[in-house]
Parts: structure tokens; C-alpha cells; sequence
């Protein structure tokens, strides 16, 4: 375990090893800019080209053959204009919020539980961990079969049994937001499981010999110590979400109506089905910036680049 | 463990637990059992009972079904992505590590651009790339763009791993007058080992459950990936869940098999070292 803790701890420290390194350098045989060369020429060919691109596209008329010409800002205009933009924004916020909500603590007390080395809370998690094997595509046709309002395993159940859940106006985006959820809370139970357990026991041991009650040490200790990992895991759960697309072409195509009509899949329908390749990039584009923006928000209002070790001192 | 001795059960929590348990377990076992359930019996029997006469023969028509071309697809994207990734990832992580040139750090700062795009969002110009490479409807097309949206992710986890190897041990190898490159094969690899498993398994796993690069960059039966391959058969067995259902707990077990060898490695990779 204690290799695989301790390059965890990587990501919080790693600016202030760089300076330390960069001051004891001596010029013998280093690895020169070469090494990195592969990577980024990789990469840019493949990921920052086409984030350049993409924005070029937005202002083309391009439908998917030939080569796209540029066609001025109509398809910018058109964005401004198009009402569904709103509706489709306005349901992935939806989604997004209400998975963060849901998901946060329930990921955080599975994961506090599990932390614990009692023998059948390590079975337990074994099974709890299980979601996490399952493919996104296979989790939502899992998923659309249970929910099956005729043969599904809802009507096992009394009060949800009638209920048509991917095929109700009112129900479906909170389906969604469910299926969702099955399939990460475990992956951010495990990240606070591992956070959790690299909470030095003397600050319980501490906290007890005060008389501090379980819920207190969950207040004062547990969740203070825990605040990187609730920023780490929000900032994967809102970008995370904000660009769910196959869970929900799969569960609904955006119905009934457009109910669950999300951004990402509003961008791929135009695109790919209309074959409006310059209109569906302009829609890239805002959730390029929507994302990027989102991880650079949430990282700067929570101070996650200026983090330090939170156990410093100890 | 000595806190554990003096604590009073804990009812909210273990309620908890129970209550997780059961929503994890129960459409779990019911994709399993339906599975094994005759057409009929699943359509008329109860959803939470045991199969009236289990049958393997949902399985069988999966397995006919083109399932293993499907899985052979998903394999040789998910190795040659791992294997892009790693060759790539590990000189890099090196330079960046060890390297006292400007330029290697504005580099990698280009690289971590690649941690807050989000891939779907630049699927056009990635598909107009393929078609202008003659790559589109090939496996290729599949694994160059995922190699490269997985690469930021590698070498940032590679590069706190070998910031971590101490400073002497290299210098040691660099007094001695060994090359950059001889120093990478013999002290880089071995102490970062635990590292690259974690790359290669989040990696791995982040091909093996790509579907939108497939969905966009391919089209016929033979360049299908599993995922793909799942969805289709949702078309193709129609109202035939049970199928369905065999199809998709077929999906799982390659990974359920590397979960049970070596659970700590999976978990550890799925995080990609993210915890804390």
C-alpha cells in the first residue's frame, strides 16, 4: 500500500519539490527537451490542433464532406438565437447540480465508512466498488432494462411499480441523475475512502480524550481534513456531468420530448445526425469554454493550486 | 485499531451501508439472473426470484452474435492506447522530473491544458482529422485520439512518481557518467513501476470504456468496439432483454477477472493516484 499512497500524495506537493530540485541542478547528463518532444507533438497533433480547430469550424458552413470554407459568424448568431441552447444549458445545470448534491455525501460517508479496517467493512466494500467495473454504455442499458416499466424490476415494487420513469416528463431527468449515480459514487467513495485513511488516528485519539462525540469528530476532524478531496472529487463531478453524453443517448435520446436534451448530446445531435458540423462547433466551443472554465473557476475560488500538505505540522 | 475497541455500533451508518449494499447488489444480481432466464420466464416471471429453468443459451446466442469480434477490437485499442500512452508518457515524465530547461516546463504546462478540455468537445475537428488522414472506419482512428486525451493524465501522475525517486539516486547514476537514456531504463523503470501500473490501468480502462470516439470515427461491423457492440445489440435483439443482459455481463467479466486478481492495482488505477 505504502507505494501506491505515497505518489498520491503528488499532486498537493509536487510545486514545492519542483523548486527544491530546480536549485541543487548541475550540468551533467539530463534529459533533454527531446524526451518530452513525443508526448507533446502527440498531443498537440491530436488534442490542441483540434482545440484550435474547433473554433475555426464555428465559423464555417462545413456539413461533414469535402473541406469546411469559412462562412462569417451566422452560426454564432444562430446560437444567440436559438432557444434550445437555454433549454439544453439550463437542463445540463440541472443534472449537474443535482448530481453533485446527491452524490457528494453519500460518496463522502461511504467512503468514511469504508476507510474503516473492521474485517466486514473490507467484504462489504469489495461489493461496493463493484459499479466500477461496469462500462458507462452497460451501466445505462443495465439500467433502461430495470426501469422497464413492463418488465423491469420496478414493478417488484409497490408505490414505483406503475411509474414509467424514462418515459415520464416529470421523472426522467431525475432517472438520469440516479443511473448516474450508481456509477460513480463508488469511484468517489474510493477517493475518500483512500483520503480518509491517511488521517492521523491521534487526532481521534485526541478528540476522545476531550469527550468528543462521533458527530462531532466528523465536524471537526474528518471533514476539515478531508476539504482537498471534496474540491479534487467536485471538480471530476461537475466537469464530469456537465459532459455526460452516452448515458443519456442511451437511457432516453434526450425524451421523452426533450426533457434530457443535454448540451453535449444537443452538439452531437447537430452534428452528426443534421450534419451541421459549423453550427454543432460553435456549440463545441461554449462547452470547451463552459468546462474549462468551470475547472479553472472551482480551482481558483478554493485555492486547490496554492494547497499545501494539510497534515503539516503533525 | 484501538479506536475501533471503545466504540458504541454505529447505527446510522451501518443503516447506511445496508442500504448501499442493496442498491448495488440488487441490479446486479437482476441483469445476472435475467440473464439466465428463458424469454418467457423473464417477461412473466418475478423480477427478484430465481430463473424458473436457467439456461445458458442467451449467452450462446451472443456469442454468435459477433461478441468476440467486438471484444478482439476492444482489446487491441485498449493495448495499443496503454502502449502509446506509456512510451510516450514515461520519457516525458523523465524530462519534466529531471530536466532544468525552461522550455520542458512550459511544455508540460501545454500538456496540462489536456486535464481541463473536455474530449467531447473537440470530437468535429478530431473526426475531420481522421477523415483528412484517410484513418476514418479503422482502429487507428479509435486509438490515436483516445492515446492523446489520456496522455496529460499519465504524465502528470508519472511525473509526481518519479519526483518522488530522491535526488541522489540520480546523480549517483549521473556522476557515474550514464547517459539520460540509460538512467531512465535502469532507475526510472524500475522504481516507478507501481506508478506505470496505475497509468496503464487508468488508461486501460478509459479505452476499454470509450464510446464516443468510436461512435463518431467508425461505422462497419469489423473496426466495432464492445461498447459500441453493446448498444447495437439493444438494436438487434430488440425486445430479447435477457440477451441484452448476457451480452452486457459478458461486458463486465474481463474486468470482474482483473478485479479479483489484483483489486489494489485496479482500484489504484481507476483514481489514477487521485486520491488526496
Amino acid at each position: 500500500m505504502s507505494a501506491s499512497t505515497s505518489q498520491r500524495g503528488g499532486l498537493t506537493t509536487s510545486s514545492a519539490r519542483g523548486v527544491t530540485k530546480a536549485r541543487g541542478a548541475t550540468r551533467r547528463e539530463r534529459p533533454t527537451g527531446w524526451y518530452l518532444g513525443p508526448a507533446l507533438g502527440f498531443f498537440g497533433l491530436f488534442a490542441v490542433v483540434p482545440m484550435l480547430l474547433v473554433g475555426y469550424l464555428s465559423f464555417t458552413d462545413w456539413a461533414g464532406f469535402e473541406l469546411p470554407g469559412p462562412s462569417g459568424a451566422g452560426n454564432w448568431e444562430r446560437l444567440i438565437n436559438d432557444p434550445e441552447i437555454i433549454a439544453s444549458l439550463g437542463r445540463t445545470v440541472a443534472l449537474t447540480i443535482l448530481a453533485w448534491v446527491t452524490q457528494t455525501p453519500l460518496a463522502m460517508l461511504i467512503g468514511v465508512w469504508a476507510s474503516g479496517r473492521q474485517r466486514n467493512r473490507a467484504v462489504l466494500s469489495s461489493i461496493y466498488f463493484l459499479p466500477l467495473l461496469v462500462s458507462t454504455a452497460a451501466v445505462a442499458l443495465l439500467w433502461q432494462a430495470l426501469l422497464d416499466p413492463n418488465f423491469g424490476l420496478t414493478r417488484a415494487f409497490p408505490l414505483v411499480g406503475d411509474l414509467n420513469f424514462l418515459g415520464d416528463e416529470q421523472l426522467a431527468l431525475f432517472a438520469v441523475v440516479v443511473v448516474i449515480g450508481w456509477q460513480y459514487v463508488p469511484f468517489h467513495s474510493l477517493l475518500y475512502q483512500s483520503a480518509a485513511r491517511q488521517i492521523p488516528v491521534s487526532l481521534y485519539e485526541a478528540a476522545m480524550i476531550d469527550g468528543a462525540g462521533r458527530v462531532a469528530q466528523f465536524r471537526r476532524i474528518t471533514l476539515p481534513q478531508l476539504r482537498y478531496t471534496i474540491i479534487t472529487s467536485s471538480i471530476l463531478m461537475l466537469v464530469g456531468t456537465l459532459t455526460t453524453f452516452e448515458t443519456v443517448l442511451i437511457l432516453t435520446h434526450g425524451g421523452p420530448g426533450t426533457t434530457t436534451r443535454i448540451t453535449p448530446l444537443y452538439m452531437y445531435d447537430i452534428a452528426f445526425s443534421g450534419f451541421e458540423m459549423g453550427y454543432g462547433s460553435a456549440i463545441a466551443v461554449l462547452l470547451l469554454v463552459l468546462g474549462a472554465g468551470l475547472s479553472l473557476v472551482v480551482s481558483r475560488v478554493t485555492g486547490y493550486r496554492a494547497m499545501s500538505s494539510q497534515q503539516e505540522g503533525l | 485499531m484501538s479506536r475501533t475497541r471503545r466504540e458504541r455500533p454505529n447505527v446510522i451508518a451501518g443503516a447506511l451501508a445496508v442500504g448501499w449494499l442493496t442498491l448495488v447488489a440488487v441490479p446486479l444480481y437482476f441483469m445476472v439472473s435475467a440473464s439466465l432466464r428463458e424469454r418467457s420466464d423473464y417477461l412473466n416471471g418475478s423480477p427478484l426470484g430465481l430463473p424458473s429453468s436457467p439456461t445458458l443459451g442467451n449467452y450462446r446466442e451472443v456469442l454468435s452474435g459477433g461478441f468476440a469480434g467486438y471484444l478482439l477490437n476492444t482489446v487491441i485499442v485498449t493495448v495499443a492506447t496503454v502502449v502509446i500512452v506509456l512510451s510516450l508518457a514515461l520519457p516525458a515524465s523523465y524530462a519534466v522530473a529531471r530536466s532544468a530547461s525552461p522550455l520542458v516546463r512550459r511544455g508540460f504546462s501545454v500538456l496540462l491544458i489536456g486535464l481541463a478540455i473536455p474530449a467531447q468537445a473537440t470530437i468535429i475537428p478530431v473526426y475531420l482529422l481522421i477523415t483528412q488522414l484517410h484513418l476514418y472506419d479503422s482502429l487507428t482512428a479509435i486509438i490515436l485520439p483516445t492515446a492523446a486525451f489520456a496522455l496529460p493524465v499519465g504524465t502528470l501522475v508519472l511525473t509526481n512518481n518519479l519526483r518522488d525517486i530522491p535526488r541522489e539516486l540520480y546523480e549517483a547514476q549521473e556522476i557515474d557518467g550514464a547517459k539520460a537514456w540509460t538512467t531512465l531504463i535502469r532507475l526510472v523503470l524500475p522504481l516507478a513501476r507501481p506508478a506505470i501500473v496505475t497509468v496503464a490501468v487508468f488508461t486501460g480502462l478509459t479505452a476499454w470504456n470509450g464510446f464516443l470516439f468510436p461512435l463518431v470515427l467508425t461505422q462497419s461491423e469489423s473496426t466495432r468496439v464492445l461498447t459500441l457492440g453493446l448498444w447495437n445489440f439493444q438494436g438487434q435483439f430488440g425486445t430479447n432483454v435477457p440477451a441484452l443482459l448476457a451480452a452486457v455481463t459478458l461486458s463486465v467479466l474481463p474486468i470482474f477477472a482483473v478485479y479479483l486478481v489484483g483489486r489494489r492495482f485496479l482500484l489504484g488505477g481507476l483514481t489514477a493516484g487521485l486520491g488526496k
